[in-house]
């Protein structure tokens, strides 16, 4: 009986061990989710959203509320799939001041801005590793302009901009001394700046250039964001390593009680630079811009820079101080309260503008950071949100008067209202959520409709895919008093900070072919009589056309082994959504993609002789298939004559 | 004066050629990109000499008209409904023509060929055309010429029984 008893509580116990079980994160998700995300076949989504791609270097576009993938746009990295880096016209876009860089890593994007809302132009994007701003046109989502950032690491900080695009900011994550000088990595101190970059954008070109950089004592510059409104003229970087490591910052960049908010009187700046205050320095770097009417990229380098050094120009800028290593540095629609989010505090400091401004006119500080004058915490605070979460990242607003912060560690988003510094509700993440944004969430007008989650980790969210799985972005619903999960959905690379717009902004101006009589590419065919094959020296030019369902010419000889044969790939159509491609058996290049009325070239040199293949790539009708051609090469030296030829059995001599 | 629309499964927003007294606009080019793999000749507004008759038939009539004011009678009027009607006529008889001539006359090595089938486009109405729906009909210049018409033969009819009661009488 005792023994009975005792097994009994034994299977008792396991039971209600069994009914302990961890509670499961699945299933979240309540409500009419799937009506709110449902958009048709062949219904338009209602807005764009513009995601980087981390690693992947590039930037996709998806549509909301259905996270479709509609696009992904080659910027930072190249593309066989559409010849971006392969192809001679792209390849100055991807020229850097160590020539040729094919990848790096996009982080943050930014819309170009008008009075403070989205105005649809263009989208800023960075590159981390080989520091670098692009500029994307937003009439043919395409990379027009690529800038290189002198005396910058890493650069992290930017491409965030001003309320009326003025400027576009690059902000250095590591310290480094400036001109690539020599140094020992311990004299960090002695010799480590860290720039802020100011890249001016012209009002109605959207060409780029570094306008000054300002010098500031090392410490890693991270997240930052432009004035507004009222704090117009000013720019916030969160910094962290304030503590000066260079080695170990896991440990040593984590010491301080509190880090700093660089508050930047660019304004101000712009006086100094006005006054001559500035001190050019040779700086050596590329800026790459692409034509629509040459089709093609051209690469410049430009030499110096203008460096404005706050050590000797007073009044510019201003440090705060603010808990834990800050990660984000956010300012709420009004312009007034800056965000800032020490990712190892655990609250979320808020300051006001206004008490800010009055601190310094009454010399409240509290000492200086190598000189930069440092306001005193309590002078500048508005207000601290208490026990928001763990490990706060990024904030954005819904422009009702709410903030929305990520918390990577607890996982989750906190809504929060901006006035009382209160917790208003809270959605938990799947999982580890980064960046996080609003559609227009960072401007003056917020279209406070949705909050999408860019999560680092999906681990059991989606099937399995081997060790390396999916990163995913989340969709919440926040035009209700609590925030509701209504979407999944997996992104390319790495999602970090996006960018959400209404659709209508842009649809309407997007561009549906070249217009072949603006083509003035210089090797360009217009009409497939002028189709032609030059040779001069060991280089071949070839002038091709291509229109449903032909290449002219599509029989060409008198090519020999190693010469430079360029194929100057035409496409005749005037018609939407009529690409045609281009590949040659054995080029160790890519394909062509190209679009109606534009000229790509393909450099291509045939190691072999033989007959070499090519078609065209992209199904373009129902003759696609039949739109081929033969090159034949002939061995070195070889006097095989030169001969193109569409459509005839004996073909043409070829003009010498 | 007269508008011809193709609508198909890949031309969402369909495509439409406008037929002007004097020129051919509208998607043209991309007709005539689709037209090659059916054997069509190409459209082209130099192979058009109405282009160049019929604003000077028109340019003449009207100056007629203005005529035929101070001349002040009506034989005069009903010479000048009838060379409006043979005009009319004349126009209608070679679009038909023309189109006709796209329609039959194809290209023998034309990669698609249907045996039997051809591709003459209605001169006014709904015809369907292997995966192309057409649909032909005036444009605003046609509505206003074929309005003229029949406000010219009416009131030259009207005239006429006019005149003829008061012989009568």
């Amino acid at each position: 009986m005792k023994k009975l008893i005792i097994i009994l509580s034994a299977i008792g116990a396991a039971y209600s061990l069994q009914g302990c079980k961890m509670k499961s994160t699945g299933a979240v998700v309540e409500g009419d989710a799937a009506s709110k995300v449902y958009v048709a076949p062949g219904k338009y989504d209602e807005f764009y959203n513009f995601v980087s791609g981390g690693f992947s270097g590039q930037v996709s576009v998806y549509g909301l509320p259905s996270g479709r993938l509609l696009k992904v746009i080659p910027v930072f990295s190249v593309n066989p799939e559409n010849g971006y880096g392969f192809s001679e016209e792209s390849k100055p876009m991807l020229t850097t001041t160590s020539g040729f860089v094919p990848w790096d890593d996009e982080h943050h994007l930014a819309l170009s801005q008008t009075n403070g809302e989205q105005d649809g132009r263009w989208l800023f994007a960075n590159a981390n590793n080989t520091p670098r701003v692009a500029r994307i046109d937003l009439t043919t989502f395409k990379t027009v302009e690529i800038l290189e950032i002198p005396n910058s690491g890493g650069n992290h900080s930017s491409p965030f901009i001003t309320e009326n695009t003025e400027y576009v900011i690059a902000g250095t994550r590591f310290a480094v001394p400036l001109g690539d000088k020599d140094v020992a990595i311990n004299s960090y101190k002695e010799n480590f700046k860290s720039t802020a970059s100011f890249i001016n954008v012209d009002k109605t070109t959207g060409k780029m250039n570094i306008a000054f950089q300002i010098a500031l004592p090392g410490m890693d510059l991270d997240l930052s964001r432009a004035g507004k409104g009222p704090s117009h003229g000013w720019f916030f970087f969160s910094t962290y390593n304030t503590e000066q490591a260079n080695t170990l910052l896991e440990v040593n960049a984590s010491q301080k009680d509190k880090d700093f908010i660089v508050a930047v009187n660019w304004k101000k700046a712009e006086e100094y630079v006005k006054a001559g205050k500035g001190i050019k320095m040779k700086a050596r770097h590329t800026h790459n811009t692409w034509n629509d009417e040459t089709h093609s990229a051209s690469s410049t380098m430009n030499e110096e820079v203008l460096v404005l050094d706050p050590n000797e120009l007073k009044d510019m800028v201003y440090m705060i101080p603010c808990p834990k290593s800050p990660h984000g540095c956010d300012v709420d629609p009004s312009g007034e309260y800056i965000v800032g989010s020490g990712k190892l505090a655990a609250l979320i400091p808020v300051f006001s503008f206004q008490k800010f401004t009055k601190a310094i006119a009454d010399k409240n500080f509290e000492g200086d950071y190598h000189g930069i004058p440092v306001v005193k915490y309590e002078a500048a605070l508005h207000g601290e949100v208490q026990k928001p979460g763990l490990g706060p990242l990024h904030t954005e607003f819904d422009g009702k008067g709410n903030a929305y912060t990520s918390f990577f560690l607890s996982s989750e988003i906190v809504k929060w209202s901006i006035k009382d510094v209160k917790v208003l509700d809270r959605v938990p993440t799947y999982y580890s959520i980064g960046h996080l944004c609003v559609p227009g969430g960072d401007t003056k007008k917020p279209w406070g409709k949705y909050v999408i989650a860019y999560n680092k980790i999906t681990k059991d969210r989606y099937l399995p895919t081997g060790p390396e799985l999916a990163q995913s972005a989340q969709l919440y619903d926040i035009s209700g008093d609590k925030m509701q999960l209504i979407l999944d959905y997996p992104t390319i690379g790495e999602p970090h900070y996006a960018q959400a717009i209404p659709a209508s902004v842009i649809k309407d101006r997007s561009a549906k072919i070249y217009d072949i009589n603006k083509n003035h590419h210089q090797y360009v065919t217009l009409g497939e009589k002028n189709a032609k094959v030059i040779r001069s020296g060991n280089r071949v030019d070839i002038y091709m056309t291509a229109i449903r369902s032909h290449l002219t010419p599509d029989n060409i000889e008198g090519v020999n082994v190693g010469d430079e044969v360029y194929f100057h790939v035409t496409n005749l159509e005037q018609d939407w959504d009529v690409p045609h491609g281009f590949a040659i058996k054995h080029a160790n290049n890519a394909e062509l993609l190209v679009m109606p009325g534009e000229t790509v070239t393909l450099k291509f040199v045939p190691d072999r002789t033989g007959i070499y293949p090519f078609y065209c790539t992209d199904f373009c009708s129902a003759l696609h298939q039949e739109m081929q051609g033969y090159l034949r090469v002939s061995a070195k030296g070889s006097n095989t004559p030169l001969k193109f030829s569409t459509g005839e059995t004996t073909p043409a001599v070829a003009t010498k | 004066m007269w508008r011809i629309d193709l609508a198909a499964p890949q031309y969402p927003g369909g495509l439409t050629m406008t037929i002007w007294i004097n020129d051919v606009k509208g998607d043209v080019d991309v007709i005539n990109g689709l037209n090659h793999y059916i054997g069509m000749q190409t459209i082209h507004k130099e192979d058009f000499k109405e282009f160049i008759y019929l604003p000077i038939a028109m340019m003449s009539f009207m100056g007629l008209g203005v005529l035929l004011i101070f001349w002040n009678r009506k034989t005069g009027y009903y010479i000048w409904t009838a060379i409006f009607a043979v005009i009319g006529l004349l126009s209608f008889y070679d679009f038909y023509k023309w189109e006709y001539d796209y329609g039959h006359n194809l290209d023998p090595n034309a990669p698609i060929q249907v045996p039997g089938m051809a591709y003459q486009p209605p001169l006014i109405g709904y015809k369907k055309m292997l995966n192309f729906e057409v649909l032909s009909q005036p444009h605003i210049a046609g509505w206003f010429f074929i309005a003229t018409g029949v406000i010219l033969v009416t009131i030259s009819f009207y005239e006429w029984k006019k005149s003829k009661i008061s012989l009568g009488k």
